[in-house]
């Protein structure tokens, strides 16, 4: 059986790495004492495939992760069984089944939209975001290699959060092999100081075809 | 002062700007959280190393369970920040503060440091610093937490006696619900800390070093120690738990990578096999089991608990553990579906435990474990670890017919009358167990020696010895280094700047507290990180306390000096350490106390417990005629009669 949970990092957690939240699902998923599929070899691991890393700090929701299982298991049961032994920082949306031919999250996903809530303000914001949505190529540089962020972008708007009344930037980025955008390095190329925001992914998009 | 809220919010801009921000977040699976202002007393339990380091210590995850079962008390955690963190919370006018809720160290009523080895001082005088507390025990007022410290390096508290209010010595699970029981009692009535020690020092097993005093004669050797208060015990006896509880079971979970993940369970405490340099083995008695279905009920429910996915069953020596095979049988078959790792440290050096490791059918990259700790028979029977090297070539041969293409080899350097064909053998013996390992395995055979220096350690029959000195030990490296080189071999050894220091701080009497205060202004931190250690500045400290280090280290002891620590009582009689010093020096050894007494003196000291819990609750043969009991024999500040 092939599941597929929707879930949400929260900010209790948002300092663990990709690593550290695939053995959390790991350790959680063992507390729930569902069957679990391993990997053969020395280090047998379970069979769990989280679709998109999250850099340290950003917070999530409907981020997703397969899971699969030795034998079916009602749904209701999972979602049960998740939520009574849950750990602090992870909240489940969803649970579903999804077919065992399904292609990986990986290949079904092409793009992320991040919420950004800007701390301090930051001023002709919008003008910033017309010239950088005109231009046809920005060039960055990360972990020594130079490449257009500009077509990675698919959309980016900004809005006023409506209690705080802070400015926030909404982001399409491309996410698939080799194409992955960074919502960071947008905010550095708008000159916004990352540190001064909060980054959170609010939704993963898939490929329907696929 | 600092809120919660305040010291919250700060480190949102402050955490993106370090590594590994996970350490200082708290908010893991079965962290416990209650309410500050309903609770009377508040701990905080502070390991003064990383939260990675920390986090993977059984004694902390102990009390921590154990405190917060109680409805009166809450237990927070602390840990040392890394540089980074602690620059950034200088800078920011940030007190150190608890995982949990946030607060202040400053806010809690006791602060209860955990100190299992002696290199984690300075980074204790660096975490009172942090938290705004004075460093000095005399400069803190009723105002001020209390600081409390145990583990085993405080079986000679001196060196930090400046610092520590009071000191636990022995076993924790007990006397930390009378340290809280006395400590409602104090609030309900008094404001006093005098008043707060006092009670403190009538439980069994504290020790307040304000209390005492050492007299010097005039070659700098201690004359005597002196009560400063009549009713302050003396000697301090160590304190232990008769039986062992219910071991924990709902430890935290880290979000983040930590040194050791996994349950970890304590299946017998204490040793019977009386290695001479083993300062556990000597302090660590009686020894007492867990019962098989107490273990798998505990690994039960912590994996329940935990979703952990390995289980480490620790002991000073798991092989002796009486029911190991029934507990490794057990264990196959309730967990061989669960993917559970199960890791067996310890093993003695033979068949058996070969056969203990092929039963549990783990991962066999990760090498097997022996440490002979001596190359030479002689040496051997000197320390009082007598194995055979025909019987470790066998044991090594078996372990890489089993699949283990490494095995990983503990020696010591250093030893007493060591000479250096003993460290010419360590080489020799390495390279037959490598070309045994060929014939059995061929070129995939590899040995690693690990090879330390020893210290005499305090309350062992070798507390007399002195210590290789920087120089000898460099000549005894570089013939291993020589030795053990090219393929197959790896060697991996102590710096002697980090053995000394270890020495000078385990050996060393009240005015170590002066250099180890020098050593820490002058930036003297993470003492156990090789890479962080700085030598030179230890030196200056000495020099500015005007201390000839060697004078701790370098000088071998008249049996009847009176050492810094001998008003701690281990419950192990001076006699029976120097009946064993004696019989090392004729290379006599002495076998299993499990099967006859060499009266080392602990039934005598607790022979009330002996009495409730007899039979098999301590591996201590039944003495049916007590070991004659004299005070002057027993005591251990007055000058001793000569050896037995």
């Amino acid at each position: 059986m092939r599941i597929r949970v929707n879930f949400s990092k929260t900010e209790v957690i948002k300092y663990s790495s990709h690593l550290d939240l695939y053995r959390a699902w790991e350790r959680w998923l063992r507390r729930a004492e569902l069957p679990l599929t391993y990997s053969k070899g020395f280090k047998p691991h379970p069979h769990i495939n989280l679709a998109c890393a999250l850099p340290l700090g950003f917070t999530s929701e409907n981020d997703l992760v397969d899971i699969w299982l030795e034998n079916t298991v009602p749904l209701d049961d999972i979602y049960q069984g998740l939520i009574h032994t849950a750990p602090p920082g992870i909240s489940i949306n969803y649970v579903e089944e999804i077919p065992s031919q399904t292609p990986s999250l990986q290949k079904q996903l092409i793009a992320s939209e991040y919420i950004i809530t800007l701390h301090k303000p930051v001023t002709e914001l919008q003008d910033k975001i017309n010239l950088l949505k005109n231009s046809e190529t920005i060039w960055r540089e990360r972990n020594g290699k130079k490449y257009n962020l500009r077509p990675l972008i698919l959309e980016i708007t900004s809005q006023q959060e409506p209690i705080s009344g802070k400015q926030q930037l909404i982001i399409k980025l491309k996410a698939q092999a080799n194409a992955t955008g960074r919502p960071d390095e947008i905010l550095l190329s708008l000159g916004i100081d990352p540190q001064n925001t909060k980054i959170h992914r609010q939704k993963l998009i898939l490929d329907d075809n696929s | 002062m600092k809120t919660p809220y305040s010291v919250k919010s700060k480190l949102d801009t402050i955490l993106p700007r370090v590594q590994k921000p996970g350490r200082y977040v708290g908010g893991e699976l079965n962290q416990v959280i209650k309410d500050w202002s309903s609770i009377s007393v508040k701990i905080a339990l502070v390991f003064p190393d990383i939260y990675d380091i920390g986090m993977s210590n059984l004694g902390l995850a102990i009390l921590y369970e154990l405190i917060n079962q109680r409805t009166d008390t809450l237990a927070e955690r602390a840990f040392s920040p890394w540089l980074d963190m602690e620059a950034l919370l200088r800078e920011e006018n940030i007190p150190l503060f608890s995982l949990e809720t946030a607060h202040p160290l400053s806010e809690f009523d006791i602060i209860g440091i955990s100190l299992p080895y002696e290199t984690l001082y300075t980074n204790t005088l660096n975490l009172l610093d942090l938290s705004g507390i004075p460093l000095f025990s005399n400069q803190r007022n009723d105002s001020h937490p209390i600081v409390i410290a145990g583990g085993h390096a405080t079986f000679n508290p001196e060196p930090m006696h400046a610092f520590i209010d009071a000191f636990v010595i022995g076993e924790g699970e007990e006397i930390i619900h009378e340290i809280i029981d006395q400590y409602q009692i104090w609030k309900n009535h008094s404001n006093d800390k005098q008043q707060l020690l006092f009670q403190l020092s009538q439980i069994k097993g504290i020790y307040i070093p304000s209390f005492y005093r050492p007299v010097y004669s005039t070659d700098q050797r201690i004359s005597h120690i002196e009560k400063l208060t009549e009713f302050a015990p003396l000697p301090v006896i160590k304190r232990i738990v008769p039986k062992l509880p219910p071991p924990p079971t709902r430890f935290i979970v880290p979000m983040i990578d930590t040194v050791h993940n996994r349950i970890p369970v304590e299946i017998m405490r204490g040793c019977t096999r009386g290695c001479r340099f083993c300062h556990a083995g000597m302090i660590n008695r009686p020894v007492r089991q867990r019962s098989v279905d107490e273990i798998i009920t505990a690994i039960d429910l912590s994996i329940k608990n935990t979703g952990y996915e390995e289980v480490g069953l620790l002991s000073l020596s798991t092989s002796d553990y009486a029911h190991i095979t029934e507990l490794i049988d057990t264990l196959n078959a309730r967990f061989c579906n669960k993917h559970l790792n199960i890791s067996l440290p310890s093993l003695r050096i033979d068949t058996f435990s070969v056969e203990l490791m092929n039963a549990l059918k783990t991962n066999r990259r990760g090498g097997f474990t022996l440490a002979p700790e001596a190359a030479t028979e002689r040496m051997r029977n000197i320390i009082n670890k007598p194995v055979d090297n025909n019987q470790l070539i066998e044991t090594c041969k078996a372990i890489f017919s089993r699949g283990w293409p490494t095995i990983k080899l503990y020696f010591m350097i250093g030893h007493p009358l060591e000479t250096m064909q003993d460290v010419e053998k360590i080489v020799l013996l390495c390279k037959d167990i490598l070309f045994a390992g060929r014939s059995v395995i061929g070129k995939r055979a590899q040995v690693n020696a690990g090879v330390s220096t020893f210290i005499p350690k305090p309350h062992t029959p070798f507390q007399w010895v002195a210590c290789d000195t920087p120089d000898r030990i460099l000549e005894k490296q570089a013939l291993l280094k020589k030795g053990l080189r090219g393929p197959g071999l790896k060697l991996t050894w102590n710096s002697p700047e980090n053995t000394m220091l270890e020495a000078w701080l385990s050996r060393g009497d009240r005015r170590m507290s002066e250099v180890i205060y020098e050593a820490w202004k002058r930036g003297a931190k993470f003492d156990a990180w090789g890479d962080q250690f700085l030598y030179n500045i230890w030196q200056e400290a000495f020099c500015v306390v005007g201390i000839d280090p060697a004078f701790y280290t370098h000088r071998e002891r008249p049996i009847d000096e009176i050492f810094p620590w001998d008003h701690i009582n281990a419950g192990i009689h001076k006699k029976f350490l120097i009946q064993e010093y004696m019989f090392s020096k004729q290379a006599i050894t002495r076998g299993d106390c499990r099967h006859i007494c060499y009266a080392c003196g602990i039934l005598p000291t607790f022979n009330d417990l002996r009495r409730q819990y007899s039979g098999d609750a301590w591996c201590c043969p039944e003495v049916t005629i007590p070991q004659p009991q004299s005070s002057a024999n027993n005591g251990a500040f007055s000058p001793l009669s000569k050896s037995p």
